[in-house]
């Protein structure tokens, strides 16, 4: 992977001239690549990583539950039309399509139990092609793509040493 | 009750007032740190931590395990081509500072001298003395902080013994090409002097390939090699290395080895041997991170005008703060004080290095822009 989506990709914030700096190339030529990146899609967006179990206000409180979704074959109608109509629903946040004993893995966020299971009830097991589900919430989350959630002891080196 | 006379008249590290400082100050960026900022890889940590529960808690062998004798033999063959007998030339250590501190005792009669070129890392000459031998030091700071072939014939005389050679160079970062190694050598076997040959940072080189000095044509028998996992591996609080070299060296501190140390921790051993597993990628990851690093201290500290030559490996740099008119001490002194950055006089490192400072590129990137930010506020401030 290119040097600089491997800095990206940890730390979107990089600053083009920092980067520049560190890969010894110009700026504008980082600039330009990251452009060209971004017309690609080959860099869909820059975020934040929010860790929400610290934020005490009510809103941002959410239930997640991992669903494994079983989907009936059809003729003419692959996985991915079916994955389709079920990603479009908002309240998915993730989508994939998984081998074992079901075909669709769906993460699906809401604001607190019920609105989960009322998705999943009369959303996603309505769909004609859904042939079962199975409803995992989540209790606790540890590490989200690579980033460990907990506060962790820094590195405890002594401030100077030869 | 009175003090041995070689411990007596041992250097007392003119820098230890200065650390003591940087030690007893809070909220001090370090630039100062000679390890890596980054925690040994998990999967070797829980090797450790394995090892313990299954209730390897006894001696090893003198030599070290075999399992990681051989990950060793292992790894130099596959790196350079190396072949090291696992039973009689690799000896493992309490790091390489273990290693050397060996080699100059199982090699040294009173009288011989060791070359130490400086700047270099600051146990060399002190382990010499206390093998009743004597260090000569060779400025190299007119070469480019480099030994050449001039230099070397300058210095070596009939009771010379052997010289340390430590690259990539802590503290400038220093390394050498094959040619200029090649050289080197010529001149060590033609004269019997011995190669120590200090290599604890060759993983981390980062424009060619690194050369292991007894891969060089006749070096292997003239040549102790070390190595170990501190920097590579980020394991310095593991305290394991390696020494190879020829039976007879390797018998010698042995011998030393078993009396004053018996063996190493096996707890770091087991880890260790799963370190030359599984962690080559880690090490490459690691390695990459320093890359990027070095380019943007490299870069600001240029555009700073704090000069400085662009080292080929380990992770510090070694700028020049003369356009202050500042001593090495009194830059550290008062960046210290003014700005709480904390960096490691050149002085340290030898005679003839007034004028430099060691950078440590160990650390996040975020701190070394905040640094280099307080620097430029420090520089300004004098302008
Ligand atoms: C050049 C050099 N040699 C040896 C050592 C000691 O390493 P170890 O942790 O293996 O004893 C260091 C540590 O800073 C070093 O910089």
């Amino acid at each position: 992977m290119d040097e600089i989506l491997e800095i990206l990709e940890k730390d979107g914030r990089a600053s083009v001239e920092d980067i520049a700096k560190m890969i010894r190339k110009s700026p504008d030529t980082v600039k330009k690549t990251i452009k060209k990146y971004e017309k690609e899609g080959a860099i869909l967006k820059y975020k934040a990583v929010i860790n929400k179990d610290l934020i005490r206000d009510s809103e941002s409180s959410e239930v997640r539950a991992l669903i494994e979704v079983n989907i009936v074959p059809q003729k003419d109608l692959g996985f991915d039309k079916i994955a389709e109509r079920i990603y479009s629903f908002p309240e998915v946040t993730s989508c994939y399509l998984i081998s074992g004993t079901y075909d669709l893995l769906v993460v699906v966020e809401g604001k607190n139990l019920h609105t989960v299971s009322n998705f999943v009830a009369e959303k996603l097991s309505c769909l004609e092609h859904v042939r079962g589900t199975a409803t995992h919430f989540l209790l606790k989350k540890y590490k989200e793509d690579g980033v460990i959630l907990k506060h962790k002891q820094q590195n405890q080196r002594i401030a100077i040493s030869y | 009750m009175k003090i041995s006379k070689v411990v007596e008249k041992m250097q007392p590290s003119g820098i230890r007032a200065f650390f003591d400082l940087v030690l007893g100050m809070k909220d001090v960026i370090s630039l100062g740190v000679g390890e890596p900022d980054f925690v040994t890889p998990w999967q070797i940590r829980e090797a450790g931590i394995y090892s313990l529960e299954q209730g390897f808690t006894s001696y090893t062998s003198n030599k070290g395990l075999y399992k990681l004798r051989l990950g060793i033999h292992r790894y130099l063959k596959n790196k350079f081509g190396l072949d090291y007998c696992p039973d009689e030339e690799i000896l493992i250590t309490v790091g390489v500072s273990e290693g050397l501190d060996l080699l100059m005792r199982a090699i040294i009669n009173p009288g011989d001298k060791i070359l130490v070129p400086q700047p270099s890392y600051v146990s060399y000459g002190p382990i010499t003395e206390l093998a009743g031998g004597i260090p000569v030091y060779i400025d190299t700071s007119k070469d480019g902080f480099k030994i050449t072939p001039k230099l070397l014939r300058k210095y070596i005389d009939k009771k010379t013994k052997g010289i340390v050679l430590n690259y990539p160079t802590n503290p400038t970062g220093v390394s050498y090409r094959r040619k200029e190694l090649e050289e080197i050598n010529k001149i060590l076997v033609s004269n019997k002097v011995l190669c120590i040959s200090d290599e604890v940072y060759g993983d981390l080189t980062y424009d060619f390939n690194h050369v292991a000095f007894p891969t060089l044509p006749k070096a292997k028998n003239n040549t102790i090699y070390f190595n170990g996992f501190s920097k590579a591996y980020a394991m310095t609080g593991w305290r394991v290395g390696f020494a190879c070299g020829p039976k007879e060296i390797i018998a010698a501190m042995t011998k030393i080895h078993q009396y004053t140390i018996m063996c190493v921790s096996i707890t770091s051993q087991m880890a260790a041997a799963e370190a030359l597993v599984s962690g080559k990628k880690q090490v490459e990851e690691m390695k990459r991170e320093y890359k990027r690093r070095r380019e943007f201290v490299i870069s600001e500290l240029n555009s700073l005008g704090l000069k400085c030559q662009r080292p080929q490996g380990a992770f510090y740099a070694f700028p020049s703060v003369k356009s202050t008119g500042l001593s090495s001490m009194e830059f550290s002194r008062q960046l210290l004080e003014e700005e709480k950055v904390a960096v490691v006089p050149g002085t340290a490192f030898g005679t003839n290095l007034d004028g430099y400072i060691r950078i440590s590129y160990a650390s996040s990137l975020d701190n070394l822009k905040e640094a280099l930010s307080r620097i430029k506020k420090f520089l300004d401030k004098r302008k």
